[in-house]
């Protein structure tokens, strides 16, 4: 993974200090809260509901051991013990201290970690396919191109005050495992016409109020010209995106009032005008990032484990976690385990110190010392060989994260929701963990397939309900929390927005309305369908009768 | 309507109410209740007076039922905040689904 060399460490150095001086002096009242609050974000930290939140950027969803242990540390010692990693491939803590955060910044810079721009009007945390670098089905690792784009937007002087926050994923495998169809920018590594790996952009995804899926601007950009073509992107949204309404400033707005076409050609006009004199990497600067991220060496092992395969005919729910939470990698007698935070009874995303701590240790015995995180809200271990399977099981069942629901209806998205966001108009939480219980049966979940569902607390869509199989939405309607349930929505390559299916249900109503659904789901569904396969040949109305009848 | 005056401490953020002492206070139940606009008025004065002192952030005024001397918060986000918790206590539902 990348190691910070000097400048890394004198630039977040130089940025703890200068924030713990604007911590010190809003204490002493030379900072009134308006000039504060927009410093804070700069830095990641809000104010929420209960207390101050702080956002820790995990680039591209990476973690050594090291710095998992760190960030137990600091919730243990300046939090409640426990984190939220989020769908960004961030990690939230929700009880902090303003007067702590100095101390926290530090601690963080100790494990090169920062919150810089994991809020407001910039480049946010740029994400990544979370099996980058393991998965069998990759073309490139994305991950130095993220650290790339990652250099490249901190304190980018043209592009820290945009019209709105901007979110970039990259994907450098078949499936796509990062949503970067909801994102600003989207890029998904492709094989060109010549042969050699370049990027397929697409531009203009989001969620929130007004979602759409990104559209292509570029079928295949050449690699070297990656930021140069970014540049232009973002001035031309800096120059033409609303800045006079807030609903209306993402840059999907833009690119769909003008059209792609046109968006395109203003895109394309300022890039003729401007790549030559514009800064693209060079080529050792290249050559230095990549060689972070060579693969471990890892020697060819036996795909076959006996020990494995007899554990897999002897115990059933190992036989379920071992199909769902173990992904094959690209050496083979080698798997990507899936440590699984969403144990039913639990908040979906959240992770004890304990448990951190936990999965630092697996990684360092068996995952070649790294962890990640994916924007589902698991962590992950990337390297481990068939042959520590058993182990990594063992370790992780008896410590509550070894529920084998990946990809599964109990891998739920959950936001944080009214129980801790000053955003939310209704609690996400409790209703994700009263799903959990009713579909608590893994054979039942076996029976439904692959289904993504996803719930937000809010229209701000934090909880990519627009993008699930299944998405819920809650509202606050009089006082009342209501929810608004949307089928068809799809994260993935044909990535698609759920349509809402009708009237919402009370909190009280929702686990019984998805009970409905999937029972419907089951009666339509042709031999090998998965949900999305059926609704998208059944479409709504055999959902709409069952749950509000035919009338 | 009843209403108490609330913020978020500034030092750690946590939910506070201005108190019948004049001071703030997490316990909902210690707040001082304003019956009139009049009255109200005359808390958020009080408060904006600890936001200068730098002792409170994001202070605004809430509905409260007020019965037998218990304070009740009538919207469900002030009644998660009032709760000083959220759902990771595992059997919490003081909040009713």
């Amino acid at each position: 993974m990348y190691r910070y060399d000097e400048f890394d460490h004198a630039f977040v150095r130089e940025r703890v200090a200068e924030f713990k001086d604007q911590v010190e002096r809003r204490l002493a009242g030379q900072l009134t809260e308006e000039e504060f609050r927009p410093l804070r974000l700069r830095n990641g930290l809000y104010l929420q509901l209960h207390a101050y939140m702080l956002r820790i950027a995990i680039p591209y969803g990476v973690l050594s051991p090291q710095q998992l242990r760190q960030l137990a540390m600091i919730g243990r010692r300046w939090d409640r013990g426990y984190g939220h990693f989020t769908t960004r491939q961030n990690l939230q803590f929700n009880w902090v201290k303003l007067v702590d955060i100095p101390d926290v910044l530090s601690a963080l810079a100790d494990v090169e970690m920062h919150c810089i721009q994991t809020s407001g009007n910039c480049v946010r945390n740029v994400t990544a396919d979370p099996f980058a670098g393991a998965a069998n089905d990759e073309l490139e690792d994305p991950r130095p191109w993220c650290e790339i784009l990652r250099q490249w937007s901190t304190l980018h002087p043209e592009f820290s005050w945009l019209p709105r926050k901007f979110k970039i994923a990259i994907s450098g495998a078949a499936e796509d495992r990062a949503a970067i169809g909801f994102h600003d920018i989207g890029l998904k590594i492709v094989r060109g016409p010549n042969g050699e790996n370049g990027f397929r952009v697409l531009v203009g995804g989001g969620m929130g109020r007004t979602p759409y899926v990104g559209q292509e601007i570029r079928a295949c950009l050449p690699k070297q010209h990656l930021l140069s073509y970014i540049e232009s992107i973002l001035r031309v949204y800096n120059l033409h995106g609303r800045r006079d309404n807030i609903h209306k400033a993402r840059i999907k707005i833009l690119v769909n009032q003008l059209g792609i076409d046109k968006f395109r050609e203003d895109v394309e006009a300022d890039w003729e005008a401007t790549h030559r004199d514009a800064i693209d990497l060079p080529e050792a600067e290249r050559k230095r990032i990549m060689s972070y991220f060579a693969p471990p060496a890892l020697p060819e092992r036996p795909i076959r484990d006996e020990a494995l395969d007899r554990r897999r005919t002897t115990d059933p729910v190992f036989a379920n976690w071992l199909k769902h939470n173990v992904r094959p990698h690209r050496v083979p007698g080698y798997s990507t385990v899936v440590v699984s935070l969403k144990e039913p009874g639990r908040t979906p995303g959240d992770a004890s110190s304990e448990a951190m701590e936990l999965v630092a240790d697996l990684a360092e015995r068996f995952s070649r010392s790294e962890a990640r995180v994916n924007y589902t809200q698991n962590l992950m271990l990337p390297h481990v060989a068939a042959s520590d399977v058993v182990a990594v099981y063992d370790i992780l069942a008896a410590n509550g994260l070894a529920t084998g629901n990946h990809d599964l209806l109990g891998d739920m998205i959950c936001c944080p929701g009214l129980d801790y966001c000053n955003l939310a108009n209704a609690r996400s939480i409790p209703i994700a963990k009263e799903i959990a219980k009713r579909f608590e049966d893994p054979k039942r979940q076996e029976l439904i397939g692959p289904l993504r569902l996803n719930m937000s607390g809010c229209i701000n869509a934090c909880g990519h309900h627009h993008s699930g199989n299944i998405g819920i939405l809650g509202v606050d309607k009089k006082g009342t929390e209501l929810y608004q349930i949307s089928l068809g929505g799809n994260p993935k390559d044909d990535a698609s927005i759920g349509t809402i299916i009708g009237p919402g249900f009370r909190a009280e109503a929702v686990p019984q309305a998805i009970d409905t659904i999937i029972e419907t789901y089951l009666t339509e569904r042709s031999d090998g369908e998965t949900f999305l396969d059926t609704w998208r040949r059944v479409g709504a109305q055999p959902f709409k009768e069952a749950l509000y009848g035919s009338a | 309507m009843p209403s108490v005056v609330t913020a978020n401490r500034l030092i750690d953020g946590i939910v506070v109410y201005l108190a019948s002492d004049g001071g703030w206070t997490e316990e909902i139940c210690r707040a001082r209740v304003a019956e009139t606009e009049d009255e109200v008025k005359a808390l958020e004065a009080e408060a904006a007076k600890d936001v200068a002192a730098r002792k409170v952030v994001a202070v605004y005024p809430m509905d409260v039922a007020v019965s037998d001397g218990t304070v009740d918060p009538l919207s469900v986000r002030e009644r998660i905040r009032a709760a000083h918790r959220t759902t990771l206590t595992k059997d919490w539902y003081d909040v009713p689904l």
